[in-house]
């Protein structure tokens, strides 16, 4: 409560109000152990619905990797997810629960943290949120309620800086890089993204929400006649000039890409899922893997929520993609000790986010189909 | 004798508490998951402080930026080792920065009455007192 209370008054807060749900994105190290732990202690419980991201997979990489090596960060992990097991957060482990685990409503406030969580269910949705912290929103979750200000209030909603798209969005990745650009041009705003010719997919949406909160701090933004909250560019600035003008070109696109890249030719490992993969996602690279072998000099890693992967089991993609030599794991998260083997050695990701907070060295970021085609035996 | 030039300017407290210390100032935001905490160093690559190092100093950027779970998390590595910052000026609030410093403890301000980049450069000697919302600027 006294978090939440230094909260109103930085924000100058008038009152409390109360909140139905909450995510917080449990990261399984220092910070996030010391707060879980602090309330875990004092016997704090859940009060409403609150999720949590994903930590590790401790079972599934004790079979593949000696995890005794990683004792400290493994313990720290470990610790961590049982304090919100014992506060009664559902263990969902996954960050898109907005699409399955912990899905809120138009007009309903929340305390969503994680990346692409805050800005896909106030802008998308048209639930409402503050940029949470980790400890905010784990706060919310278990007082039940947030101070008003911010996105809680509709006079906050209003876009602040026009972003022009002319560049060709052809796939995820090209929002991913859309995403990567606009966070790192504009900082925190509320954009107002023109000129997107058609609805974004579930998963370009994702990946434009998460990428503009790694090179930026951005809670929202409005496509108009797209997004919920506006239906013109008019309605989705109500009355704000924009503080700033920015155009995106396919220029701009390939530049970012660019600047990803820190290696080029053989790698030793692709990690996809971050954020973690939806079953569209799932679908596609079933598609993609069916028949083909990995090579063996690659480990290849996609990441998905337990919840996905058991309707892809059901489906029949989880089966396709491990008999190509591909990992399916759930619960965890890119940045975790799991991947530490992996230090040093080239890898490649289709998730920018991923080669932001990277484990491994060197990196090649680009679509699926390019990390695909640079794991599978040649001739195929 | 130097003659230094002592400022007073008005702030808005966003965490409590005092700290003080060599001035660093930032033109991009900060992410202190991307800062060694064994060091206090930069690491993120391209950085305006790639390299340089962040322990004891007070810090002026322009707002914290990148995921909601870490900034928290860097920020308890470098104070367990001894290398946080003393305090946090900034000039755009962004609230995973707010809850960070508060649980932290380090004293986090905004609104200064005077634009922080011109009135503050890498080097003076920088008090900040967010509870009585009065950063002091010693110029070098």
């Amino acid at each position: 409560m006294e978090l939440l209370v230094a909260m109103g008054e930085a924000f100058d807060a008038e009152r409390m109000i109360p909140v139905t749900r909450a995510h917080a994105a449990s990261s399984g190290q220092e910070g996030d152990l010391y707060f879980v732990e602090m309330l875990a202690r004092g016997g704090a419980f859940c009060k409403i619905p609150t999720t949590t991201n994903p930590i590790a997979d401790f079972e599934y990489f004790q079979k593949v990797i000696n995890i005794a090596d990683e004792h400290e960060e493994a313990s720290v992990a470990w610790k961590t997810k049982n304090y919100y097991k014992q506060i009664g957060a559902i263990m969902s482990q996954s960050c898109i629960p907005y699409l399955a685990e912990n899905i809120p409503q138009y007009g309903e406030h929340v305390a969503f943290s994680e990346s692409s969580a805050t800005p896909y269910v106030n802008s998308v949705i048209g639930a409402l949120t503050n940029r949470e912290s980790i400890q905010t929103a784990l706060a919310a979750g278990v007082i039940g309620e947030t101070p008003e200000y911010g996105l809680h209030l509709k006079e906050n909603r209003k876009g602040t800086v026009l972003v022009k798209v002319e560049a060709n969005l052809k796939d995820g990745y090209s929002y991913s890089l859309l995403g990567q650009y606009i966070g790192k041009k504009v900082g925190s705003a509320i954009p107002v993204l023109v000129g997107i010719p058609k609805r974004p997919t579930i998963d370009q949406y994702i990946n434009l929400c998460a990428m503009m909160n790694v090179t930026g701090a951005i809670p929202m933004f409005h496509i108009p006649s797209i997004t919920v909250e506006a239906k013109t560019e008019q309605e989705a600035f109500a009355g704000n000039t924009p503080k700033d003008k920015i155009t995106v070109t396919d220029h701009e696109l390939r530049q970012t890409h660019e600047e990803l890249q820190t290696a080029t030719g053989a790698i030793d490992a692709v990690i996809l899922g971050c954020p973690h993969y939806n079953l569209d996602q799932m679908a596609e690279l079933a598609k993609l893997l069916k028949g083909k072998k990995l090579r063996d000099s690659v480990s290849f890693w996609v990441n998905t929520s337990a919840t996905t992967k058991l309707l892809a089991e059901r489906v029949g993609y989880v089966s396709v993609v491990e008999e190509s030599g591909a990992h399916v794991i759930v619960d965890t998260c890119i940045d975790m000790f799991c991947w530490n083997n992996l230090r040093g050695k080239t890898g490649m990701t289709d998730s920018p986010k991923c080669a932001y907070y990277r484990r491994f060295g060197p990196v090649r970021v680009g679509t699926v189909e390019e990390c695909v085609a640079a794991s599978v035996e040649k001739g195929e | 004798m130097t003659q230094f030039l002592e400022i007073t300017v008005k702030c808005h407290k966003l965490a409590k508490g005092h700290g003080e210390g060599e001035a660093l100032v930032s033109k991009d935001p900060i992410c202190f998951y991307l800062v060694e905490p064994k060091t206090g160093t930069v690491r993120e690559k391209g950085h305006h402080l790639e390299g340089m190092s962040v322990a004891g100093k007070v810090l002026v950027f322009p707002s914290g930026k990148a995921s909601s779970a870490v900034q928290m998390d860097g920020l308890v590595k470098l104070l367990l080792n001894k290398n946080a910052p003393s305090a946090l000026i900034v000039t755009d609030v962004e609230p995973v920065l707010v809850g960070s410093a508060v649980l932290t403890k380090i004293p986090l301000v905004d609104r200064l009455e005077r634009d922080p980049f011109e009135t503050i450069s890498t080097g003076d000697f920088v008090k900040v007192d967010a509870d009585k919302g009065i950063v002091t600027v010693a110029k070098t």
